[in-house]
């Protein structure tokens, strides 16, 4: 299929509908609204369903309760809005129901602002509701890779059954880039008929199917607990992506980022190279699982002195990266979560001071 | 002589767990007996409110969804959506659905999502051990209120049926009680009529059903009875407070 | 190779479509383009603008903030962002709205009074469309014809329009190449 250049947005919109979403539930924040707005128009044309819930709290049921019945449903909100919602992913989580959400971060704590901001890394690698459960976590570094993960989203929901996020910021829901959509998504055999909700008749089946997230029994909430986990292992061992750039040289500093933040990081490696300065930039492309030992071993490179975290946050993937780490070289930290997002000038400016 | 009297279908075999003189057994039943003379038991999804009957499940047999605290109505709008062809109720107490669920239960209604809601109304919080319901009647005991509902400080019980009867949108909202056979069985004619409502995709359908918490009220269920006769239902008439057209 | 621009004006001025159809014809020479909108508070103040960034290899930071190239719609646009505008681009200055110039020597200014050009053409609507193929034209950035397609493709589902429209592009580049 040729190219088209698309709001990050809109395309988010439209992948969901190329990978056989025909549901989707929300309710409008800025900067996601384009999405919600793309598929009232959309739905309808593709014989989809296209609710605008009266707040982001029922939102997060009406996605428990159609994937609850086994239908690929989306939600897509920005930050103040996932709040909300994060009661719903950690019922879905624990009901083992598949769903993609999608955060298009702005700045916060409280109402922040609307501009773009990665603030939220905490709430989504985190947990974000209440107990153990995680989402499969992926960041898109711009429109093309937000449409292959939304895409590939609903696979791995459906693979893992349990809810998947996909993590981008204002920017990549407001910039229009060149897209292509696949062809081919991967899709798994599903095996939904053994606990959706959806309808004895249509299983043919006297088995009557239940979701849900209550057991009084200790041994049973348990066993249940330990089920996601072996979820959660299973993702790390089979789910991380990230990518190297500039990682085959001998640099002196390591720069981990990820989403927008990483391309200005990109901009800096390619004009400090000019100057003869080598600096590696780790992306995670899933923040969780985590690259972990990537990481480690990237950090770990004869040649690399320092190790910094560049985020548009305060500072919360860094924790992650000190963990990575593992006290064998410095990890220091870079960021800033206003809106105004980091320049390349003065991303090298801070690279250079750890030189 | 053959068989005269059995379970519904839709009934499991379990024992409840409510406490004696508690009508959601009755309810669980009448509910039962509808979807089994609609003969949808094999497409019907129920949603188990927060609650006494947040285990209901157990006593129905057929697919059961679980919310939380009061988003039923949200959830069943998920399901009902993209799953037209299924018959959907929830069925919420007081807490549940008039105080932390109201927001989802007005939407859901005024959107008319073609639903069923069964709605049991027992003035107070029973699963927690007797808090004060948006629908405690003036001067009732609760534990969060010990002397009594002061409507001064927290208003006059709301009146779900009455409520959601102003809405513009076209409803089935009925209130019934439990309290008697004569009531029992009217109100079993209400819920079956609601369900109707649904499986012609007519309209949202509400029930609301008066019953009663003898625990929770420290009576004997004789005395509850009696005292919901006396006291919940002059304030909280029965009847059809709206039928579609 | 990178080169960026900046569309600036008053909203309603339709400079995010003019920055769009740059991009677009950019994308379909086989470059690799962004375009990306400032959304913020300033969007209901004096100026509205978004950037094209136009590249042989993947864009990374799609921050930009000295652009190679500016189109200035309106006054505050052109008093904002003229210092910043790299040495040798284009500042392209509606002059029917800016009666100002950058007072730069070390760039190449563009006068093209876009709306009296428009009226003249038939509708001050298409404003958009003769600052964008006048600063195309001056500027080199993309192919002038595969522009020309873009412009017409955008308005295909209002057939009537598009007369209009490739008037105004005409009259753009008949500008620019007259200056």
């Amino acid at each position: 299929m040729a190219k088209v250049l698309m709001k990050g947005n809109e395309a988010i919109g439209e992948a969901a509908i190329r990978a056989g979403c025909l549901n989707y539930f929300a309710y409008p924040i800025t900067p996601q609204s384009e999405v919600a707005e793309y598929l009232a128009k959309r739905m309808p044309e593709v014989g989809g369903v296209f609710l605008q819930g009266e707040s982001e709290v029922a939102v997060g049921y009406m996605i428990f309760g159609a994937a609850g019945c086994g239908e690929r449903v989306m939600t897509t909100s920005s930050s103040p809005g996932i709040s909300l919602m994060s009661e719903a992913l950690s019922y879905i989580a624990a009901a083992q129901c598949p769903a993609v959400f999608v955060n298009i971060m702005r700045g916060g704590p409280g109402l922040g602002g609307i501009l773009p901001s990665q603030g939220d890394y905490f709430q989504a690698v985190k947990g974000g509701g209440h107990g153990d459960y995680h989402l499969l976590v992926f960041a898109p570094d711009g429109v093309q890779e937000a449409v292959e993960m939304t895409m590939n989203a609903f696979t791995l929901a459906e693979k893992y059954r349990g809810p998947v996020m996909i993590l981008g910021d204002g920017m990549i829901g407001q910039m229009m880039e060149p897209v292509e959509f696949p062809d081919n998504l991967k899709s798994e055999p599903s095996n939904k008929d053994a606990w959706a909700t959806s309808g004895m008749d249509k299983r043919k089946s006297d088995k009557r199917n239940l979701v849900r997230s209550l057991f009084l029994d200790p041994t049973e909430l348990n066993a249940n607990n330990l089920a996601l986990k072996a979820k959660y292992v299973q993702m790390k061992k089979e789910e991380i992506l990230y990518e190297g750039y500039n990682t085959d040289l001998d640099y002196k500093v390591l720069i981990v980022s990820y989403g927008t933040m990483s391309r200005v990081c990109k901009t800096s490696i390619d004009m400090m190279k000019e100057e003869g300065i080598e600096v590696g930039l780790l992306r995670p492309r899933t923040l969780f699982p985590f690259p972990e030992e990537a990481i480690f071993k990237a950090a770990t490179r004869e040649s690399c002195k320092a190790v910094i975290s560049i985020e548009m946050s305060m500072g919360q993937m860094v924790e992650d990266v000190e963990r990575c780490v593992r006290g064998q070289r410095k990890v220091d930290f870079y960021g800033e979560c206003g809106g105004d997002i980091p320049t390349p000038e003065k991303i090298i400016e801070v690279v250079k001071g750890l030189l | 002589m053959g068989k005269t009297f059995s379970k519904p279908e839709a009934m499991s075999s379990n024992m409840t767990h409510y406490c004696p003189g508690c009508t959601h057994g009755i309810v669980h039943r009448l509910v039962a007996e509808a979807i089994d003379e609609l003969g949808i038991r094999g497409r019907t999804v129920g949603i188990a409110p927060v609650g006494c009957a947040v285990l209901c499940y157990n006593y129905f047999d057929f697919d059961f969804q679980e919310a939380a605290h009061g988003r039923a109505p949200a959830m069943a709008t998920g399901i009902k959506r993209v799953r037209p062809d299924l018959i959907v109720f929830t069925y919420q107490g007081d807490g549940d659905l008039a105080s932390i669920g109201m927001g989802e239960i007005i939407h859901a209604a005024n959107r008319g999502e073609k639903f069923t809601t069964i709605f049991i109304n027992n003035a107070i919080y029973g699963m927690t051990g007797g808090q004060m319901a948006p629908t405690t009647m003036p001067g009732q005991r609760a534990t969060t209120a010990p002397t009594g509902r002061d409507t001064e400080l927290t208003g006059m019980p709301i009146r779900m049926a009455n409520l959601l009867k102003e809405l513009v949108t076209p409803g089935y909202i009925t209130r019934q009680a439990v309290l008697n056979p004569k009531q029992i069985n009217k109100a079993k004619k209400a819920i079956k009529k609601a369900f109707e409502y649904q499986v012609a995709n007519k309209c949202f359908s509400f029930v609301e059903v008066i019953s009663t918490c003898p625990t929770n009220w420290g009576l004997t269920p004789l005395d509850a009875l009696k005292w919901a006769e006396d006291t919940l239902l002059p304030y909280y008439e029965l009847g059809d407070y709206k039928i579609p057209e | 190779m990178q080169t960026e621009i900046k569309f600036a004006g008053f909203g309603g001025q339709g400079i995010l479509l003019s920055a769009k159809l740059l991009a677009y014809a950019a994308m379909k020479q086989g470059f690799f383009v962004a375009w990306v909108p400032s959304y913020g508070p300033e969007m209901r103040g004096g100026t509205a603008y978004c950037t094209v960034v136009i590249g042989d290899k993947r864009i990374g930071s799609p921050i930009i903030k000295n652009p190679t190239h500016l189109v200035a719609m309106n006054r505050p646009s052109l008093e904002k962002f003229a210092n910043d505008v790299k040495p040798g681009g284009v500042i392209m200055i509606n002059s029917s709205l800016i009666p100002t110039r950058s007072n730069r020597t070390d760039i190449i200014e563009l006068i093209v009074p876009a709306n009296d050009a428009a009226i003249k053409v038939g509708s001050v609507k298409c404003a958009n469309i003769i600052a964008l193929s006048a600063f195309a034209a001056k500027a080199k950035v993309v192919d002038m014809e595969v522009l020309r397609h873009c412009v017409m493709d955008e308005f295909s589902a209002k057939p009537k329009i598009i007369p209009l429209n490739m008037k105004a592009f005409d009259e753009g580049v008949d500008i620019a190449n007259k200056s």
